[in-house]
C-alpha cells in the first residue's frame, strides 16, 4: 500500500508525510555523516572519472619522475623536457595556442551572437543548422582536415591558385600551410565551432532588458557594448578563451598530419614517444612532457573556474 | 495624497522615501498622444486602432488581462516596437521615426533591468553619462535620486546584492535621473512581494506627482491601477474599452467587460419596462443608466456594496457561504432562480447570517447598469 | 533574494518581456549578421569544395568498395553505441541527482567535465595504455570507455541545459508527494521531459566518436577515422572522399534529429531544441 510519503531519494522508507528525505538508517547519524551520504549519489560518476581519467593522469605524473629502468625517482626526464628542442616545442605550442584561441574566440563570438539574435522565419533554421554544424566541425580534425586544407591551401592547391590569379601570391607573402600561419588557419576549423558551442550559454545570460534599458537611457550600440554588454560578457568570454587555448594545446592529429615534424610542437613530441622512436634512457621523457602540459592545463583551469565564478554572479 | 503618503511612509518605515521637493526644471510633463495604433504579430492583432490622449503630468494606467496589448502599446511609445500604422505624438511632435535612444523617455522594466556590472550609483548615473554629463555632477545627481527613493545607503551595492524591491527603486531612480519627458512603467511591481508592492506604489505615485512627469503605467492588477492613476484605460484584445477616472470606471463601467474586470460585479436577471428606461429587479423598479440595451432580456449589474441583505424568514435567498474580509464580510447568497450574488455588509451585520440562513436581498431604487443577458 | 525565486517562476508563465529575444530595432542593423555568416560560411565550405573537386566523383564511388570501409564504419558505430549507453547510464542519474540534491556542486561538476577538452588525448592514451589490464588493452572497448570521458563536456552540458529548462525540483517533489519512488520518478517524470536533452547529447557523442582519430590510431584500433588515413599518397582521393562522406552524413543525421526533436517538443509546449542552450519560448507581445 503506497503511503503518502515523499520518497524521491529514499527508496523503501515508509515514513509518514512531513519527514525529511534522508535514508532511514542515517537519520540518526550526525550531520557530517549525513552530508557524506548525500554525496554518495555521485559515487558512480566519481568512480568512473577516477578510473578512466585520474588514474591515467597520475600514472603519467609518476612516470615523469621515474627512471625507466630502475623506477627510481629522477629529475632527468623533466630536465630534458624543459631544454633544447623540447623547450622550443613548448614555446611554439604556446604561441600556436595563443593565436588559435584568440582569433577563433572573437570570430566564434561574432557568429554565436549573429545566430542568437537573429529573428524572422529563417532564424530558427539558421540557429539549428549552425549549432549542429558546430557540433560536427568541433570534432573534425586530424588527417581528414589536413587533407581538406592541403587540397585547398596547399602550395599548388585550388584556393592558392585562385588567389594567385587575382595577384595574391600568398606563399610569396610568407604564408605557408606547413608552418605556424597555416596550422593556425587549419586549427580555426574546429576552434571556431567549439567557441560557438561554449559561448552560447553565456549569451543567453545577456538579458534583452539591459539592451533596452541602455537604449532607453540614450546609449547607442557601441556604448551598450562598451559599458554593459562587454563587461558583463567578459568573464565568460575569457573563460571560453582558456578552453580554446587548452584545446589548441591538446590538438595532435591535425598538426601531425600537416607538419610531420617540421615545427616542433609538444603534443607531437609526446606522440612520437608512443611510436617508439626514442633514445635509450629517455623513454619517460614523453611522460615528463605530458606532465608539463598537465601543469599548464591546471593553471588554465584555475583561471577558468575563477572567471566562471565571476560570470555566474552577473549572468544568472 | 502627499500627506497620506507621508503617513504611510512613516508607518512602514520608509520615511526616507519622501523628501524635499526638487526645484522645477526641464522634463516637466509633456502631453502624449497615440493615434490609431495598429500592430499585428503574424495573424494576431496585438493592437487594433488604439487611440489615447494623455495630459501633461498625468499618470495613466493601462489595465487589462494578458495579451490585451497594453505592453505592446507601451513599447511602441518607448520605441522598442514599431506600429504597423498610426502615430505617437509627444508634445505635439510625431516621434514615430525617432529611435528609442533619442526619445528622452525613462522606462522601468518588469525586472532584472539593472546593469549587473555597475553598482547602484553608476546604474542611476548611466543615462547622464550617455548625455555626457561631467563625472562629479553626474555622481551628485545620481546620489540625489538615490536619496529620493531612499537608497542612499545602497549606492555602492551591486544589483545582485539588492532585494527585488530595492532593485526596482534603483531602476526608477535611473529612469528619472535623465529628467524624461515621459515616464514608462512596464508592470514594475508584478515581480515583487505584496508588502513591497504597496510601499512602492506610494513611492512611485508621490515621486511622479512631485516631478510632474507624464507617466504611462502598465499593469494587470486593477487595485494598483485604481489606487495610483489619474485615469485608467481598460484594454481588451488590442482595444481600449474605457478610459476614465478610477471612480467613474468603478461606478459607471462602459461595458460589461470593464464592469467585471474592475472590482466584483453581480449579475441579476431583470425585466425592462417603460421602453427601457426602468428595469424591474429583485422586486424594485430602478432607473436604467444610459448606454445599455433598450429591449430584450437583460442582466442588471450591481456591485456587492450596492445590495442589501438581512435575515428574513421566507426571504428570496439562502446564504451559501461568507468570506471575512476584515471590516466587511462578503456574503454569498443563492437566490431563487439559481442566481448567486455577493453582498458586502459590515462584519457585525453579517454575524447572524450563517450558511443556510434564509435572507432577503434587496436593491435600493438607484440607477443601475444593464447589459444583454448572458445565457 | 527570496523575491527573486517566485519571480523567476512567474516569468515563465506571465507575459513578461525581459526574457524575450532581442528584436532588431532597425532593419539595417541586421546587415552585419549576414556578412559575418557569409564569411564564416565561405571559410568552412571552401575547403570542402576544394576537397570535393580533388576527390572527384570516382573517389566517392571507390570509397564504398574499398576494403575496410564496412568493417571500420561498423566498428565506429558500435563504439558510438556503447559510448552512448555508458554515458547515459552514468550521466543522467548523476546530473539529475546533482540538480536535485547538491545544486552547489553543479559548478564543480561543470569544471570537472570540462577537463577532457583541455587534456590532450595523446596524454590520456599514454596513461591509459600504461594502467589498463592486458585483456582490455587489446580490445576496442577500451576506446569506448575513454570516449565516455572525452564526451563528458558535451554530454554533461547538454543534459544540464535540459534539466535547467524544466523545474526538476518541483516536478520530483510533486511526484514524491503523490507516492512515487525515486526510480519511478526518474523514469516516468524526469526522463520524458529530458528527451530533447538526451537527443542533443546523443548527437554530440555520435559526432565525437565518428571524428575521433588520435586515441584510436595510437591504440591501433581501426575505427572509421583511423581507416580513412590509411590511403596515403596513391589513393588520397578515397581518404578525402571518405572524410567528406563522414562529415555530411553526421551533419544530416544531426539536423534530422534536431528538426524532429523540435517538432516533438513544440507539441508539448517545449522550447526550441538547441544543443547546449535553453532557448526561451517565443511569446507574443502584450
Amino acid at each position: 500500500m503506497a503511503d503518502m510519503t515523499d520518497t524521491v531519494t529514499a527508496p523503501g522508507s515508509h515514513a509518514g508525510p512531513g519527514v525529511r528525505r534522508f535514508p532511514s538508517p542515517l537519520r540518526a547519524a550526525p550531520a557530517p555523516v549525513r552530508r557524506l551520504a548525500r554525496h554518495l549519489g555521485t559515487l558512480p560518476f566519481i568512480a568512473y572519472v577516477a578510473i578512466f581519467l585520474i588514474v591515467p593522469l597520475i600514472s603519467i605524473v609518476i612516470g615523469a619522475f621515474q627512471n625507466p629502468q630502475t623506477n627510481a625517482f629522477t629529475w632527468s626526464n623533466v630536465n630534458i623536457a624543459v631544454h633544447g628542442s623540447y623547450l622550443h616545442g613548448f614555446e611554439q605550442s604556446l604561441i600556436l595556442s595563443l593565436l588559435s584561441s584568440v582569433i577563433p574566440g572573437v570570430v566564434g563570438l561574432l557568429i554565436a551572437y549573429a545566430i542568437f539574435t537573429a529573428t524572422g522565419r529563417a532564424a530558427q533554421f539558421l540557429r539549428q543548422s549552425v549549432i549542429t554544424a558546430s557540433g560536427v566541425f568541433a570534432n573534425f580534425g586530424g588527417v581528414p582536415l589536413a587533407f581538406l586544407f592541403i587540397a585547398s591551401f596547399g602550395s599548388v592547391a585550388l584556393v592558392t591558385g585562385w588567389l594567385g590569379d587575382i595577384g595574391l601570391h600568398i606563399y610569396n607573402l610568407g604564408f605557408s600551410l606547413y608552418d605556424l600561419s597555416g596550422v593556425t588557419l587549419v586549427y580555426m576549423y574546429f576552434q571556431i565551432p567549439l567557441m560557438v558551442l561554449i559561448i552560447l550559454p553565456a549569451l543567453e545570460g545577456l538579458r534583452p532588458a539591459w539592451r533596452e534599458a541602455a537604449e532607453n537611457m540614450g546609449a547607442r550600440t557601441w556604448q551598450y557594448w562598451r559599458y554593459v554588454g562587454g563587461p558583463v560578457l567578459m568573464p565568460s568570454f575569457l573563460s571560453c578563451l582558456m578552453l580554446l587555448f587548452g584545446s589548441a594545446l591538446a590538438a595532435y592529429a591535425t598538426a601531425e598530419a600537416l607538419t610531420s615534424g617540421t615545427i616542433p610542437l609538444t603534443s607531437i613530441q609526446i606522440g612520437s614517444f608512443l611510436n617508439g622512436n626514442v633514445l635509450a634512457g629517455q623513454q619517460n621523457v614523453g611522460k615528463a612532457l605530458a606532465f608539463g602540459m598537465v601543469v599548464i592545463i591546471a593553471v588554465l583551469m584555475t583561471c577558468y573556474v575563477l572567471l566562471q565564478r565571476r560570470a555566474a554572479k552577473w549572468l544568472r | 495624497m502627499t500627506a497620506r503618503a507621508n503617513e504611510k511612509a512613516n508607518e512602514t518605515g520608509t520615511a526616507a522615501a519622501v523628501h524635499a521637493p526638487r526645484a522645477g526644471g526641464p522634463g516637466e510633463g509633456m502631453p502624449v498622444s497615440l493615434r490609431n495604433i495598429t500592430r499585428a504579430f503574424g495573424a494576431t492583432k496585438a493592437l487594433d486602432g488604439m487611440s489615447l490622449d494623455i495630459a501633461p503630468g498625468e499618470l495613466v494606467a493601462l489595465l487589462g488581462p494578458s495579451g490585451c496589448g497594453k505592453t505592446t502599446a507601451l513599447r511602441i511609445v518607448a520605441g522598442f516596437e514599431f506600429a504597423d500604422s498610426g502615430e505617437v505624438l509627444v508634445g505635439g511632435r510625431d516621434v514615430s521615426g525617432v529611435p528609442a535612444a533619442k526619445r528622452d523617455m525613462g522606462m522601468v522594466f518588469q525586472s532584472y533591468s539593472l546593469f549587473p556590472n555597475m553598482n547602484a550609483l553608476d546604474n542611476v548615473g548611466f543615462g547622464l553619462r550617455m548625455r555626457r554629463t561631467a563625472g562629479a555632477q553626474r555622481r551628485s545627481k545620481a546620489a540625489e535620486l538615490l536619496d529620493m527613493v531612499g537608497l542612499s545607503a545602497q549606492a555602492a551595492q551591486f544589483p545582485h546584492q539588492l532585494s527585488g524591491g530595492q532593485q526596482q527603486r534603483v531602476a526608477l531612480a535611473r529612469a528619472l535621473a535623465i529628467e524624461p519627458r515621459v515616464l514608462l512603467l512596464d508592470e514594475p511591481l508584478s515581480a515583487l512581494d505584496a508588502k513591497v508592492r504597496l510601499q512602492l506604489r506610494e513611492q512611485i505615485r508621490t515621486l511622479q506627482q512631485r516631478l510632474g512627469t507624464t507617466t504611462i503605467f502598465v499593469t494587470h492588477d486593477q487595485e494598483e491601477a485604481l489606487s495610483m492613476a489619474d485615469r485608467v484605460g481598460v484594454m481588451r484584445s488590442g482595444k481600449l474599452e474605457q478610459l476614465a477616472e478610477p471612480s467613474e470606471l468603478y461606478s459607471r463601467p462602459a461595458t460589461a467587460f470593464v464592469a467585471e474586470f474592475v472590482g466584483t460585479m453581480n449579475r441579476l436577471p431583470g425585466e425592462l419596462t417603460a421602453a427601457g428606461s426602468t428595469v424591474t429587479v429583485l422586486g424594485a423598479a430602478c432607473p436604467v443608466i444610459e448606454g445599455g440595451p433598450a429591449s430584450g432580456p437583460v442582466d442588471v449589474l450591481v456591485r456587492p456594496e450596492g445590495l442589501t441583505v438581512a435575515p428574513a424568514e421566507g426571504g428570496n435567498g439562502i446564504v451559501t457561504h461568507r468570506t471575512f474580509l476584515g471590516g466587511t464580510t462578503r456574503v454569498a447568497v443563492l437566490l431563487s432562480g439559481d442566481t448567486e450574488v455577493r453582498v458586502d455588509v459590515t462584519s457585525a451585520a453579517a454575524a447572524p447570517m450563517t450558511p443556510g440562513t434564509a435572507v432577503q436581498v434587496g436593491l435600493p431604487a438607484t440607477p443601475v447598469l444593464v447589459a444583454p443577458r448572458e445565457p | 533574494m527570496a523575491t527573486l525565486t517566485p519571480a523567476a517562476a512567474d516569468e515563465a508563465t506571465s507575459t513578461d518581456n525581459s526574457k524575450k529575444r532581442l528584436r532588431p530595432r532597425q532593419q539595417r542593423s541586421g546587415a552585419w549578421r549576414w556578412v559575418v555568416l557569409l564569411i564564416a560560411g565561405v571559410y568552412f565550405l571552401l575547403p570542402l569544395y576544394a576537397a570535393f573537386r580533388f576527390a572527384g566523383l570516382s573517389g566517392f564511388g571507390d570509397v564504398f568498395t574499398t576494403p575496410g570501409f564496412g568493417s571500420s564504419l561498423w566498428l565506429s558505430i558500435r563504439l558510438a553505441a556503447v559510448t552512448w549507453a555508458i554515458s547515459m547510464v552514468l550521466m543522467i542519474p548523476t546530473t539529475v541527482y546533482v540538480h536535485l540534491r547538491m545544486p552547489r556542486m553543479r559548478r564543480l561538476l561543470e569544471s570537472v567535465t570540462i577537463l577532457p577538452i583541455v587534456i590532450p588525448p595523446v596524454v590520456l592514451i599514454i596513461g591509459v595504455l600504461q594502467v589498463a589490464p592486458l585483456a582490455l588493452r587489446a580490445s576496442a572497448w577500451l576506446l569506448a570507455l575513454e570516449y565516455v570521458i572525452l564526451a563528458l563536456p558535451f554530454s554533461y552540458r547538454a543534459l544540464d541545459a535540459g534539466l535547467r529548462a524544466i523545474d526538476v525540483k518541483t516536478l520530483s517533489e510533486a511526484a514524491g508527494s503523490l507516492g512515487a519512488g525515486w526510480l519511478v520518478t526518474l523514469w516516468r517524470v524526469i526522463l520524458p521531459n529530458m528527451r530533447t536533452a538526451v537527443l542533443s547529447a546523443t548527437i554530440l557523442i555520435v559526432a565525437l566518436v565518428l571524428g575521433e582519430f588520435t586515441m584510436a590510431s595510437l591504440d591501433l584500433q581501426q575505427t572509421f577515422p583511423a581507416w580513412i588515413v590509411l590511403f596515403d599518397q596513391e589513393n588520397a582521393q578515397i581518404s578525402v572522399a571518405a572524410s567528406i562522406f563522414a562529415l555530411f552524413v553526421t551533419w544530416i543525421f544531426l539536423m534530422l534529429i534536431t528538426v524532429i526533436a523540435t517538432r516533438q517538443s513544440r507539441r508539448t509546449g517545449g522550447a526550441e531544441v538547441t544543443l547546449f542552450t535553453v532557448a526561451p519560448r517565443q511569446t507574443i507581445g502584450n
